[in-house]
């Protein structure tokens, strides 16, 4: 028994050491500077260029393009991880409270539409889709970033099982009280949902947050990019570039990798409950 | 549906209204536009379009580079599913066991789910840079000098074990759970009836995680089609060439780049055959395990 427990504790920490070491690189990659990493490869400790470097990243405008600096793509970053997910949210919360507590003609329909968008994923309709943003004016703005990307019904879907799980007597006795229908869904239907709003928050946060595809078409205006869209920037000056800004790069990654890690780990429990959940 | 309802003759409209809305507007209206522009040849330079039928699938098909890159998109998808699914049913299995330390495993193992994909490649073209790569020094010293960007296997073996360390996470996570799920009670019976630890995992766990594995299956053809897309083109760093790419890379490509639309079109009309396929037998598979769970 004892031995068996050493096996598996040795196979885990391969696991862990896999998973975690290229971040820890990245990272340690982060805090010197270009050319000892051009010189001597990637380095295994810290060095002591941390605050210059993220100081460089997060301030100074022209590190990459001259116009936009990381702190500038950090606020796009949240804008866009937080608009999709209280937009996704509010949307298909009203959207699956009607669908659930409501009998009206086209019930069946209407429901058949919107889970149609399960099918299809934005890549495979990624260039009609590009244009008709394009056409309705909406390059390079927040809505023209987050509204399209909220035409996925999965908040939906999630919403519609967790109140059909609701027992059906709230319902009756708030009818009975002469609750009417605003009523019962903010005193009742949404204090219930807490826990389920918060876990799917966390996975739709995350979600907006790293969407790469999508802002990289929409937005052009280097003012607009997130910072998972300037990976791309990044690259292209790192291609032509002589010495590469391998710690600046790094640094940035970071950045991208930092807030959305600390949400899911801090709010470990809501996540993997949503995760595990919402896909059933 | 419920038994009680509410009846309103605007209300339910009204709160439908928001998602309708985006719906038809960012949903029905491209997916109809890509199902028609694939049967017409557009103007490169924008100048109306003619109607072709089924050439530009025909072209498609028969042109030798799609095929290569449907052969590459689905020797990547073997990998990736096979390799991910493994190394995580592993690890989940072994962290379902253990007693200490059991949540800081988990922890350090699920956290890299929030890395985004381009992100996770751009880590990847740090590993396996030519000049400062710690792997490629690893695999030269067994005389194998790694060329990313350059070798076409070379770069394939970067981006599939880019694309498996970001997947094993959401694998581990539903494993695990799935793991968790089963009955103390059955396994105290299995662990009575049978004392290797190895043949109790093959006839009485491996079969209970059935549902969730053939689960995560679908969930992972869909991610190595469409959610590789960033490490993909963060490690061909905008020089397709030679280079392996994707299907959902191609249509990026020949839509954006080549300004092929009818062809792209085409090209996104078989890619939503295919995930609605997926997505069928997704849905069958979530309703058996609602049934029977």
């Amino acid at each position: 028994m004892k031995k068996l427990q050493i096996s598996d504790h040795i196979i885990l920490l391969l696991g862990v050491f896999f998973m975690v070491t290229p971040v820890v690189l990245a990272f340690l990659t982060s805090t010197h500077d270009a050319i000892t990493i051009y010189k001597e490869g990637i380095q295994f400790t810290p060095g002591g260029e941390f605050l210059e470097n993220y100081e460089t990243v997060l301030f100074e405008a022209g590190g990459f393009t001259k116009e936009v600096n990381g702190f500038v793509m950090l606020k796009n970053s949240m804008i866009l991880g937080l608009g999709f997910a209280v937009g996704k949210i509010v949307i298909s919360m009203l959207a699956a409270y009607a669908i659930v507590y409501f009998r009206f003609p086209m019930a069946t329909l209407c429901f058949w539409v919107i889970f149609s968008t399960l099918l299809l994923p934005l890549e495979v309709r990624i260039l009609p889709s590009y244009e008709i943003v394009q056409s309705l004016g909406m390059v390079n703005t927040y809505s023209g970033l987050i509204v399209p990307l909220i035409a996925s019904a999965t908040g939906t879907f999630f919403f519609r099982q967790f109140f059909m799980s609701v027992p059906d007597e709230l319902l009756e006795a708030a009818r009975i009280d002469g609750a009417g229908p605003w009523k019962f869904f903010k005193d009742i239907l949404v204090p219930l949902s807490q826990t389920m709003i918060a876990a799917i928050f966390i996975i739709m946060f995350v979600y907006g947050w790293n969407q790469y595809l999508w802002p990289t078409l929409i937005t052009t205006d280097e003012s607009m990019f997130t910072l998972v869209r300037g990976i791309k920037q990044i690259l292209q000056v790192w291609v032509g570039a002589q010495i590469p800004d391998f710690n600046e790069a790094m640094a940035l990654a970071i950045l991208a990798i930092v807030p959305p890690v600390l949400i899911v780990v801090i709010f470990q429990s809501w996540f993997v409950k949503g995760l595990v959940e919402s896909d059933k | 549906m419920k038994k009680v309802q509410f009846q309103s003759p605007w209300l339910p409209y009204l709160l439908l209204l928001p998602q309708l809305g985006i719906v038809t507007v960012f949903f029905l209206w491209p997916a109809a536009q890509a199902i028609q522009s694939s049967f017409y040849l557009e103007d490169p330079f924008g100048f109306g379009s003619t109607y072709v039928g089924l050439d530009n699938f025909k072209d498609m098909i028969t042109s030798t580079d799609y095929g290569r890159v449907a052969r590459f998109t689905a020797v990547f998808t073997f990998f990736v599913t096979v390799l991910s699914l493994g190394i995580a049913l592993l690890l989940a299995v072994k962290a379902d066991k253990v007693l200490r330390g059991a949540s800081a495993y988990k922890t350090l193992l699920m956290w890299v789910y929030a890395v985004a994909p381009p992100v996770a490649g751009l880590i990847g073209v740090l590993l396996f840079d030519q000049h400062v790569g710690p792997i490629v020094d690893l695999f030269a010293m067994f005389g194998w000098k790694m060329q990313i960007g350059v070798n076409y296997f070379d770069t394939s073996f970067a981006m599939i074990v880019t694309a498996v360390w970001k997947q094993i996470p959401v694998n581990f996570i539903f494993f695990l759970s799935g793991l968790q799920g089963i009955s103390k009670s059955v396994q105290e019976a299995a662990s009575i009836d049978c004392r290797s630890g190895f043949r109790r995992f093959w006839t009485v766990t491996f079969p209970l995680l059935a549902p969730t594995g053939f689960f995560l299956l679908i969930i992972n053809i869909t991610y190595a089609f469409f959610d590789t897309f960033g490490i993909v083109d963060v490690i061909v760093k905008n020089e397709p060439g030679n280079n392996p790419v994707t299907l959902v890379y191609k249509v990026y490509l020949d839509g954006f780049r080549g300004n092929d639309l009818g062809g792209s079109s085409a090209q996104s009309v078989i890619l939503m055959a295919m995930v609605f396929i997926l997505t069928i037998i997704q849905f069958r598979l979530i309703e058996r395990r609602v049934h029977y769970t």
